[in-house]
């Protein structure tokens, strides 16, 4: 780098003329940098600094906040049994998704593998919900969970089976969550599915041919090469899976609104609720901020003890 | 590999595997696109015959609805105004987060761990959580009711991320090329406009093909940030119609999925730089 420094100066008398080579560089590395660091700062840094502030008052949006409440927001958060609802439902998905989405998309990526005929078919086909919006997920399964058996095609399934009655799949309070579960699963399967078989790619065929030579079956091939070599890939897919399962909103919002009484709430619904439906700023502007912190020890916990990626300290 | 005798049996038993695992594959296709085969299907019936026989194919498809919908000027609005957030977005993200990516990746200078290390605390913000504190700011600033504040808070929220990933591709062009374009009398920004960029072609795809189809598919910061009904995006439009004409679904089906067309259009044309973009992205964060 020296050398090239050197050799700067020599060719280039242009700049040189009015500007040292060091000032140049800096000033390269300041406007440069420039444009993303007045971004990050004016719109995620300074709103959540002062989100913090606001959370100290009770403030209906009207003027300036005046009417100080100390920690009486985050107590009454801490308190409201629909928070509660809304942190055992985030823990409910969570569960779900590592023990029933994660699994399922490992399997899939196994079963499309590295060699399958049409395994670039499989990929674009298992991949595509992920890239459809939101709101027309919600819309399209919204019609398939039509409680009238005559609208909706789930309902029209399940009475083919003698003896059951139709559900109404959104509107029951024990249904709510497992359908909801559904719907993402179906969005996000292939997410994973796309990751598991990035990680699949690298593991060298040759170290599956010899434990097969060993006599290793199916199974054990599994357990002992393939889930162990894909190691890192499943760390960063239970990190993501965790992170979006605490910030699910649009799929919520759009289908039940929370509901039926608060069954289906989430930290995100909640937040919306009081921030933008009832315009609570300072109540909302705390449950942001409680929301944040949890997704903020959970990252940097799960970052610093289960997985250290490449990007932390720099290389 | 295997010795003459075992070859058969393998093959047999090679081949029944194939045969359960073509049977899976399909039923998750078919899994897939049952809710989009039902809204298409909706769409092409009158009201009447949606409401009869919901589950058979529309035969003969009457294609009404959809006319309905593209004759209408308020779809054509949003489709604009999408178009715009996304070519706004895109472009500010690609430059902003380049030049940044590449600071990070080719320069020296001290505080750099530190800044990097504040720009990736960024992935621990997403927007859903934070959106109330930017939706009082964007209020500060008198820029609710604008696109282009819907611009700035997509591209915002869109930096952490892809400056990881330009940045692990940038590290990842030898250095040796730098070295001989300095030689040859290149100012960093020559090396970086002329060479890094030209070369970062398939990086840059990715990042941009990510971020058109985050932005197109947004509807939180719209949501928030957006009333006048001129300035609706498409998933805005979408659910704002879902909402107003809920009763006739074959018209709300026709156009949730004449909205999912530029996306999958889009996705089957740059599935390749999209999924490169989602593994690199996963990876790296």
């Amino acid at each position: 780098m020296a050398s090239a420094d050197t050799r700067g100066i020599a060719r280039n008398p242009r700049r040189t003329s009015f500007l040292s080579h060091k000032a140049w560089k800096n000033l390269t590395i300041f406007l440069f940098l420039l444009p993303a660091f007045v971004l990050f700062f004016l719109f995620i840094v300074y709103p959540i600094t002062k989100s913090v502030y606001f959370s100290f008052f009770s403030w209906k949006g009207f003027g300036d906040p005046t009417d100080f409440v100390g920690l009486e927001n985050f107590q009454q958060i801490l308190k409201d049994k629909i928070f509660h609802r809304a942190i055992i439902n985030g823990l409910l998905i969570i569960g779900l998704s590592l023990s029933v989405q994660l699994p399922l998309s490992l399997g899939l990526a196994i079963m499309v593998g590295r060699d399958l005929p049409g395994r670039a078919f499989f990929r674009m086909i298992f991949f595509m919900p992920y890239v459809i919006s939101e709101v027309i997920t919600a819309i399209a399964f919204m019609g398939l969970y039509n409680p009238d058996p005559t609208r909706g095609l789930f309902n029209a399934i399940l009475i083919l089976i003698p003896g059951v009655k139709a559900q109404a799949w959104l509107g029951n309070m024990q249904l709510v969550m497992p359908s909801l579960f559904v719907v993402l699963t179906w969005k996000y399967f292939g997410l994973h599915m796309l990751l598991f078989l990035a990680g699949l790619q690298g593991i060298p065929i040759e170290v599956e041919e010899a434990a097969r030579i060993d006599g290793a079956n199916g199974l054990q091939l599994l357990r002992y090469i393939t889930i162990p070599m894909l190691g890192s890939t499943i760390r960063t897919s239970v990190y993501l899976s965790i992170l979006g399962s605490l910030q699910q909103f649009i799929l919520v919002w759009i289908m039940t609104k929370g509901g039926p009484v608060n069954a289906s709430e989430v930290m995100a619904t909640y937040m919306y609720r009081f921030g933008f439906v009832r315009f609570w700023y300072g109540y909302g502007s705390a449950v942001a901020i409680v929301m944040l912190l949890i997704s903020l020890v959970f990252s940097i916990g799960y970052l610093r003890i289960i997985r250290q990626p490449e990007y932390l300290g720099g290389e | 590999m295997t010795s003459l005798v075992a070859r058969p049996k393998i093959n047999l038993r090679k081949y029944s595997s194939r045969i359960v695992q073509y049977a899976v594959l399909s039923l998750i296709v078919i899994v897939v696109f049952v809710p989009i085969v039902m809204l298409v299907f909706s769409a092409l019936k009158t009201r009447g015959e949606a409401m009869t026989n919901p589950y058979t194919p529309p035969i003969p498809p009457r294609w009404d609805n959809y006319l309905n919908i593209l004759r209408a000027p308020n779809f054509w609005t949003m489709l604009k105004n999408s178009l715009i957030v996304m070519a706004g977005t895109t472009t500010s993200v690609v430059l902003v987060c380049s030049l940044a990516a590449f600071v990070f990746a080719r320069m020296k200078f001290r505080s750099k761990d530190l800044l990097f290390n504040i720009l990736t605390l960024g992935l621990m913000f997403p927007i859903n959580i934070a959106i109330l504190p930017v939706y009082l700011l964007i209020r500060d600033l008198k820029l609710p009711d604008t696109l282009i504040g819907v611009m700035f808070v997509q591209t915002a929220f869109a930096l952490s991320g892809n400056i990881m990933i330009l940045r692990g591709f940038f590290l990842s062009i030898p250095m040796e090329l730098e070295d001989a374009s300095y030689i040859d009398g290149c100012t960093a920004f020559d090396f970086f406009w002329r060479i890094l960029m030209p070369m970062a072609r398939p990086a840059l795809a990715a990042v941009a093909a990510l971020t058109m189809i985050a932005s197109w598919n947004d509807l939180l910061v719209p949501l928030v940030l957006i009333n006048k009904e001129t300035l609706w995006t498409l998933p805005l439009g979408t659910m704002q119609f879902q909402g107003q004409y809920g009763m006739d679904i074959s018209l709300v089906n026709a156009f949730v999925s004449l909205s999912a067309v530029p996306t999958l259009l889009f996705y089957f044309f740059a599935e390749r730089q999209i999924v490169a973009g989602m593994t690199a992205g996963a990876i790296k964060g």
